[in-house]
């Protein structure tokens, strides 16, 4: 794999290095000393940071602005962006500021739904209208028509191109799971170059679904990072087996949380034992790590895994 | 089917405060067949809105109508001797009888007494579901019959979001099932879920609304 547009994360792919994302939400306000607290937490753990795009469909801080106050704090952002609320244009527009303020990664994804408001914790803004103008795999091909052609969706070239690091998500258990796979084919033949997973609890399934995309050939044409959740209680455990869309975790894991005495140190005990054991995984390149609302955790299981410190590629 | 949705009682009574002499009109078409605004539903209202109108001072007096397709200006002929007197008009079609009314009407109030919000089919007795937006590109040659832009929440064209049920219902309403999900085991029992590999490019919405207000002319239709 060669270096094209020259991110930390593509850098790291590409010396074949075993990959570390991790991933925070902007604020609901607009002080930049909030982003920089949680990048605090994270500094030095991962290769970049996911900046999520109004996540939940809840109004948070632009993406891009919370990816380039990363930047400035020398950390590399993947920017989320979602097809929910701009158009082509718009999106467009934004990538080739964020482009233009040092953004390298960009993830292309769908986006929850307006109705989510933050799974009913929050209003949110379900009158809202959405666009949905291109989908998420669309949305791939046009960031490949900025990065590698210089090219508008629309056909009009640019003065130069604008390289980004492509990424897209994908939900191996999802239903229909038949055409998962497929799905995540199509998002790499539109042009992603990374791939990061909905969280993985279940690694033998996992393993099972990695060997589908193997025999594709798609872990050679992309870099596929498994997403891996801290568990921090067996009721966590138990909500996200029962209402996420495509995670699956066995009952003998929220068993071991629950009759753990210390059940966040048993947290970090079981996301790196799924890191060892999603190493061992044929292709798989990375993972995506994240701790929901508990950023601080993460240094400890980064450690403990081994994952740590990351690779300095200048 | 076009459908439409009834309005709250206490809207419609809103934007009729002060009128005397109210024609109520309905549509024998979509909205009958939707139970919002057929003659049943004229009848049904009628006196409840002269009750709610009266308690408010007065005599109120409602004139009943249902046409047989109130989108076509030779059945909103009949209204005009109906009219004379008439302060306010409600209309129980579809956004496109109320205009047709008020544009045959200008000088009178035309308000409007159903929320139209989907193009529809009737799934069972009482249950209806949408199956069309009215797009103006049709895929359905490529999805097996099921209409992704109208039935999937968020109108993929590639495939089904990561928010699909375990049990293949929309992650935005429990009793919708996942277009692309259906989509997807359409293809299958027919052998062509390969078909379903290709990356389909951005849609060209400019034949819908989005390209500004349609107006088409056949020349070979005109007289």
């Amino acid at each position: 794999m060669s270096v094209r547009v020259g991110s930390n994360l593509e850098k790291v792919l590409a010396a074949g290095q075993f990959a570390v994302t991790v991933e925070i939400g902007p604020p609901r306000g607009p002080d930049p000393a909030e982003v920089r607290k949680k990048a605090g937490f994270i500094r030095g753990i991962g290769d970049a940071c996911n900046v999520t795009d109004n996540q939940t469909a809840v109004v948070r801080m632009s993406s891009i602005a919370a990816a380039k106050i990363l930047l400035d704090e020398g950390i590399e952002p993947v920017m989320q962006m979602t097809c929910r609320d701009r158009n082509r244009i718009a999106m467009q527009s934004d990538l080739l500021g964020a482009w233009a303020l040092g953004i390298r990664n960009c993830l292309c994804i769908s986006g929850d739904h307006q109705k989510a408001g933050a799974g009913g914790k929050l209003k949110g803004h379900p009158g809202a209208k959405n666009v949905y103008d291109i989908d998420s795999i669309q949305l791939i091909s046009v960031v490949k028509g900025l990065s590698e052609n210089a090219v508008q969706e629309g056909g009009d070239t640019i003065s130069q191109a604008a390289p980004f690091f492509i990424g897209a998500a994908w939900t191996p258990f999802g239903t229909p799971e038949k055409f998962r796979v497929m799905r995540l084919a199509k998002k790499i033949a539109a042009g992603a170059n990374f791939i990061q997973t909905q969280a993985v609890y279940d690694v033998v399934h996992f393993a099972e679904s990695m060997r589908k995309a193997r025999e594709m050939g798609l872990t050679e044409k992309a870099a596929i990072l498994a997403g891996v959740i801290l568990p921090r209680s067996s009721g966590m455990l138990k909500y996200m087996k029962a209402n996420v869309p495509g995670v699956d975790v066995p009952d003998a894991m929220i068993e071991r949380m629950k009759s753990s005495k210390d059940p966040k140190a048993e947290g970090v005990k079981i996301a790196v034992e799924l890191i060892q054991a999603l190493k061992a995984i044929p292709g798989l390149r990375g993972v995506h790590l994240q701790a929901i609302e508990a950023e601080e955790a993460l240094p400890e299981v980064a450690k403990a895994a081994g994952l740590f410190p990351r690779p300095s590629l200048g | 089917m076009i459908f439409a949705d009834c309005k709250p009682i206490e809207e419609i009574v809103k934007n009729l405060k002060g009128s005397k002499n109210v024609l109520l009109i309905g549509c024998a078409t979509c909205v009958a067949e939707c139970a919002v605004g057929g003659e049943r539903e004229v009848e049904i209202l009628a006196p409840l809105l002269r009750m709610a109108l009266e308690k408010e001072g007065g005599p109120v007096q409602i004139t009943t109508k249902t046409l047989e397709k109130q989108c076509e200006a030779e059945f909103v002929e009949e209204l005009v001797e109906l009219m004379p007197g008439v302060d306010a008009v409600v209309s129980l079609a579809c956004g496109i009888g109320v205009q047709a009314v008020a544009d045959r009407f200008q000088k009178v109030a035309v308000f409007p007494g159903v929320n139209t919000s989907a193009l529809t089919i009737r799934e069972e007795p009482g249950l209806w579901a949408t199956r069309c937006e009215a797009c103006g590109d049709c895929v359905l040659g490529e999805t097996f019959g099921i209409c992704p832009i109208s039935r999937c929440a968020k109108s993929l064209m590639n495939g089904p979001c990561g928010g699909t049920r375990n049990d293949g219902k929309c992650e935005v309403n429990p009793d919708v099932d996942c277009a692309w999900t259906l989509i997807v085991d359409r293809a299958e029992a027919r052998g062509a879920l390969k078909s379903l590999m290709e990356v389909r490019k951005t849609k060209n919405w400019s034949n819908s609304r989005h390209g500004g207000t349609k107006r088409v002319l056949r020349e070979d239709l005109r007289v």
